[in-house]
């Protein structure tokens, strides 16, 4: 329905829509993955310039010299994204079910620490766990941390950073799969006698797996590309591969190695996704 | 039961205060988590806004040393802060209208026709939501470095980190504004048509209106990612600097408690248009 060149034209409306914004994401964002591709082919130097030679040597090599920061940010990203979850969830449930008439505020609540910009709010989780701070001070006292222990330039502290940093990903979209659970549901399973616990566990939880599926996907991804946290929280022993790439391309002027990394990044992502969605059904992604 | 109360020891009283604070804690436990939870959330926020009022000793602004206005009165006395500050707006403003300009058309051929090459169109809005933005930024940068060679040379600057934000934001106004039409009442067009109305007079006056919030919500959604946006940025500006890229040099040298000025005025702005958007929605939600 809607408009009447539409009647007339049905399929070419559509394409005129679509067409000056996929033309600028193919020209902007396709084309330019091509251009990463070929670059990660490419050998040379700064001095002598960079040429195509099918150098799968970046690839290898990025692998060799590089396999420990691949492995970290992995690790990383993983720790932080299941810490956020099993954060998040409670509020995202006490959010969707309990919220009444303040659940808008309350959402904002969850987005509104995300206004202050990135990287000063990682700034501030410097100031927070640096070394003469309240929680340094705290630990110590209790003895979970010892004498002259620190926090900042370690990979807790990059962890917590990027859990921290995500929690929006992983809170909005739990809330929203929460929110559509219909509550008859769970009253049903109560009047057959399942336990407040069996019932979450049986109806309310598998419910609101898209919500999971999407939130730890939204966390992981930009988490195990992230170089901030690392490099503001931790010291070169935490360094991820976002860190790599970011200085060879920015610093070092090794685009080959930097796309190589990129594209062997993106490849590992990818793969970790595709495991997931077979583990929790593929249709629970897309859904 | 008051009785009982009045004639219990004093110790007691005090035993049984703690069991009713324990009793109202476990009956709560989910709302006090959601509490503490909110209060880790603000943490930093606070410390953020806090020290916008330090007046620190040294280059770098960690410690408390006591509170001063000045920060705030002379908020663009740091060197290269004030026009970091303008090209991010710029920057925000334009990439701001121009993906939601995008975002809006894409949403609307993607909910109201059906057309072949759809699953391709969704896949291609979905990747750059999916795409680490370090290999967004690498891979963009990598375009600029190559046209070059191609006769077409676009130095780095201005235009390519405009290029760059409408890139990433695209996708965020599709899914925004595709949100809101999915659940729109087309008998409402409809019915304006059987009145009489033309197509395009349809569009203006109901369609319109009626994803005009949505339109707006993607706007703000985008000037927000935009401002903030610090690693595609990094890649493609050359040697333009934006406000985040002026604070990842800063974090480097010095600190100065005007990045927290600053920090504290975008998240006021941000929360107050927040605030507004909800207040806006619970009227419209109260009057239907």
């Amino acid at each position: 329905m809607g408009f009447a060149f539409l009647h007339r034209h049905r399929g070419s409306t559509a394409y005129l829509l679509l067409a000056p914004g996929m033309l600028f994401l193919t020209v902007f964002f396709l084309v330019p993955l091509g251009f990463l591709a070929y670059q990660s082919l490419e050998s040379g130097s700064i001095d002598f310039g960079y040429a195509f030679t099918w150098s799968w040597h970046n690839y290898s090599g990025a692998i060799s010299g590089y396999g420990k920061q691949f492995k970290r940010s992995f690790a990383y990203a993983g720790i932080a994204t299941v810490i956020a979850l099993l954060v998040s969830y409670p509020v995202a449930y006490w959010i969707a079910f309990r919220g009444g008439r303040w659940k808008n505020l309350l959402l904002l609540c969850i987005v509104a620490p995300f206004f202050v910009t990135y990287l000063i709010r990682t700034l501030a989780w410097q100031t927070i766990l640096s070394d003469n701070g309240l929680v340094v001070r705290t630990l110590i006292d209790l003895h979970i941390l010892s004498p002259g222990g620190r926090l900042l330039a370690t990979g807790t502290a990059v962890v917590a950073g990027i859990t921290y940093n995500f929690l929006p990903f992983m809170a909005l979209p739990l809330y929203v799969s929460l929110e559509q659970i219909d509550h008859t549901l769970i009253e049903a399973a109560e009047d057959l006698y399942a336990s407040k616990w069996r019932a979450f566990f049986r109806v309310t939880f598998p419910l609101s797996l898209p919500g999971v599926v999407a939130g730890t996907l939204l966390t992981f991804i930009p988490a195990a590309g992230d170089f901030i946290n690392a490099q503001l929280l931790g010291s070169t022993t935490n360094h991820m591969i976002g860190n790599v790439i970011n200085s060879k391309y920015n610093e070092l002027i090794d685009y080959p190695a930097a796309a190589a990394m990129s594209f062997i990044l993106m490849a590992i992502i990818l793969a970790l996704v595709l495991i997931y969605a077979r583990a929790v059904g593929s249709e629970k992604l897309t859904g | 039961m008051s009785t009982a109360e009045v004639t219990l020891p004093r110790g007691r009283a005090g035993a049984s205060a703690l069991a009713k604070v324990w009793a109202f804690v476990r009956r709560h436990v989910l709302t006090v988590y959601s509490l503490l939870f909110f209060g880790y959330l603000m943490l930093p926020i606070g410390v953020v806004i806090a020290f916008s009022f330090n007046h620190p000793r040294g280059r770098f602004n960690y410690t408390w040393r006591g509170f001063t206005w000045d920060n705030w009165l002379h908020w663009n006395s740091v060197a290269g802060i004030q026009s970091a500050i303008v090209l991010s707006l710029e920057i925000a403003l334009f990439a701001s209208i121009a993906a939601t300009a995008l975002g809006t058309l894409i949403a609307l051929a993607l909910v109201r026709y059906g057309f072949r090459g759809r699953g391709t169109t969704n896949l291609i809005i979905f990747l750059p939501l999916s795409t680490p933005e370090i290999v967004l930024g690498a891979s963009l940068a990598t375009l600029f470095l190559h046209s070059a060679s191609y006769g077409l040379s676009i130095p780095f600057g201005f235009w390519t980190i405009l290029i760059a934000h409408i890139m990433f934001c695209i996708s965020f106004a599709v899914v925004t504004v595709k949100a809101r039409l999915i659940g729109f009442d087309r008998h409402l067009e409809e019915a304006a048509m059987d009145l009489g109305a033309n197509e395009w007079t349809t569009f203006r006056k109901v369609t319109l209106p009626l994803i005009a919030p949505a339109i707006l919500a993607a706007l703000l959604l985008c000037f927000a990612i935009s401002v903030d946006d610090f690693v595609v940025t990094y890649f493609n500006a050359g040697n333009r600097v934006t406000f985040p890229i002026f604070v990842w040099g800063a974090a480097r040298v010095a600190t100065p408690p005007q990045i927290n000025v600053i920090g504290t005025a975008i998240f006021a702005v941000a929360v107050s248009c927040m605030l507004g958007n909800v207040f806006i929605q619970n009227r419209r939600s109260k009057g239907a």
